[in-house]
């Protein structure tokens, strides 16, 4: 995976000219490639069905690395050039497709087979956490899940940590928005998918039993290690 | 029926004042003031008028192979359904119950601010205006006036698909994209507009998220297309932009959008009507009161020069 995301990112960017950006003194444009899943498309079933796997990893999150790498160039373009209108514009493509690449990539890393270890609750500190902060795990899962549920339209459902409060808090953000749109400090655990092409080809209309399902495969072990990076036990 | 318009809440009051949708069951516009005043009463146990789940005008399958049995079956039989019996829960004995579709939109959009019901309120809408906006047989060009303005206002057809095909396509997430008749209308519950002009009855291109839609912004929408992907997944998977092409191709009703113009401009005829009659009133009652003088501070936004 680490090879191929270089190469790639050799390749795409030396599609750029590079001695414009040198003359102007601009680093040469970073491009991103879709990361590889962990595990199988079928390795998530019956709580996800591989068929929403593979189109969700290929087809939806492909997209948005493709539209953000498009955007980028844009945007590399626009600020050779001083056209300040033109950067603004871009803001949201960059915003929407950044964001979608950022939030799939944390959402892959979030699920594990069951066989894995998927959906088995979290021990040491964020286990404390979560049973201070909420009272127990089932509550935080309750919570998300409402939360996930009544969510309008697109969007996204989180468990982040305030990296400077210590403190974990659940939000929900809109379209493809990271949940740093939330707050600077916050650094996220756990992110579900809510829009509907995440369950649509299995659960249909019914986003609470996908909600219900989904915690089945949650790779709580990644939660907590990014939550023990963030808040080290002294 | 002893409440009369003046024990409104002020936002009520603007709006019966001036109707602002415009709709098929027009029976909900002329007993609006009769069943809102009954609301109001208290006297009377609650008299809940039940918004209906109104099918698509033609069987689940008509619009095969373009969008399939499978996608209406959920899309109206689920989605549909869900946004109507959930307004139904969230309206039951609240000022809303009785009230037409549009008021209860228009109101708890609330300027933006909006309120539970808003979402399934306007969902109800935005979908019967998107069964209605489709047919079997459908696509094609436009004919007479309706193509007349699309041409006057965009220039050509197919600069008009263009516009509405990127706007269906670039709405970020969950949304609609709409041809809608943006009629003069000031935001102003009972001013008039000093300047009305031919030039602003025109053809506009808008998208919108989630369940927004172009009648809080006053515009009186023609034409919809859905771009929540439970209105494509299940046919286009993540393609979503085949769908587009493919409604403007071989789905869109053109004869329901021209029937829905000319609803439109008799809306629109009606509201300068009023607005005629409230300005003549105005005048009149300008000669009896004494002239108020206004400042404006014009040093106020210098600050922003520097």
């Amino acid at each position: 995976m680490a090879l191929r995301t270089l190469l790639s990112r050799r390749t795409l960017a030396a599609t750029v000219r590079p001695e414009l950006g040198s003359f102007l003194g601009l680093r040469n444009l970073v491009t991103f490639s879709l990361p590889d899943l962990l595990y199988d498309y079928g390795a998530l079933e019956p709580a996800i069905s591989g068929e929403i796997m593979q189109l969700h990893h290929q087809k939806h999150h492909q997209a948005y690395v493709t539209n953000y790498n498009k955007a980028l160039e844009q945007l590399e373009l626009a600020v050779s050039k001083g056209d300040v209108s033109s950067v603004v514009k871009l803001q949201s493509a960059l915003k929407f497709n950044g964001g979608g690449h950022v939030n799939h990539s944390i959402f892959w890393k979030n699920l594990a087979p069951a066989r894995e270890g998927g959906g088995e609750p979290p021990k040491g500190s964020l286990g404390w956490a979560i049973d201070t902060e909420f009272g127990s795990l089932e509550t935080l899962i309750s919570k998300m899940s409402t939360q996930g549920a009544t969510l309008q339209g697109s969007g996204w459902v989180w468990l982040g940590v305030d990296k400077d409060l210590k403190k974990l808090v659940v939000e929900t953000t809109a379209n493809q928005d990271p949940l740093v749109t939330k707050g600077a400090t916050l650094v996220p655990l756990i992110g579900i998918d809510v829009w509907e092409h995440a369950y649509y080809l299995q659960y249909k209309n019914v986003r609470p039993d996908y909600l219900n399902n989904i915690w089945k495969v949650i790779n709580w072990k990644y939660a907590t290690e990014v939550y023990e990076k963030e808040c080290p036990v002294h | 029926m002893s409440g009369t318009a003046t024990s409104l809440s002020t936002p009520c009051s603007i709006l019966l004042r001036q109707p602002l949708g415009f709709s098929r069951s027009s029976s909900l516009w002329t007993t609006k003031h009769e069943r809102y005043g009954r609301r109001r009463a208290n006297d009377f146990p609650a008299v809940t008028a039940r918004l209906e789940l109104k099918p698509p005008p033609y069987p689940l399958n008509a619009l095969e192979p373009h969008m399939s049995q499978e996608t209406l079956s959920y899309h109206w039989g689920k989605h549909h359904r869900g946004y109507v019996e959930n307004l139904n829960k969230q309206i039951m004995g609240t000022d809303l119950d009785g009230m037409s579709l549009e008021d209860i939109i228009i109101l708890t959009y609330n300027k933006g601010v909006i309120l539970p019901p808003f979402n399934n309120a306007a969902q109800v809408w935005n979908h019967e205006l998107f069964w209605d906006s489709m047919k079997p047989g459908g696509g094609g060009k436009p004919t007479s006036h309706l193509l007349e303005l699309i041409q006057r206002d965009f220039g050509s057809f197919e600069t008009f698909l263009n516009e509405f095909k990127t706007a269906a396509s670039s709405q970020f997430g969950s949304g609609w994209a709409w041809l809608a008749y943006k009629a003069n209308r000031l935001d102003v519950g009972n001013a008039v507009n000093p300047r009305p002009a031919d030039d602003d009855k025109k053809l506009v291109v808008v998208k919108s998220p989630n369940a927004v839609n172009p009648l809080v912004w006053g515009y009186l929408p023609l034409l919809v297309i859905d771009v929540w992907e439970h209105a494509y997944f299940l046919d286009y998977e993540n393609g979503r932009s085949d769908f587009i092409t493919i409604f403007m191709e071989k789905l869109v009703s053109w004869d329901a959008v021209s029937i829905r113009l000319e609803m439109a401009k008799a809306q629109t005829a009606k509201r300068e009507r009023q607005d005629l009659k409230r300005r003549e009133l105005e005048e009149r009652n300008a000669d009896d009161d004494p002239v108020v003088e206004m400042y404006l501070d014009s040093d106020s936004d210098v600050s922003e020069a520097e």
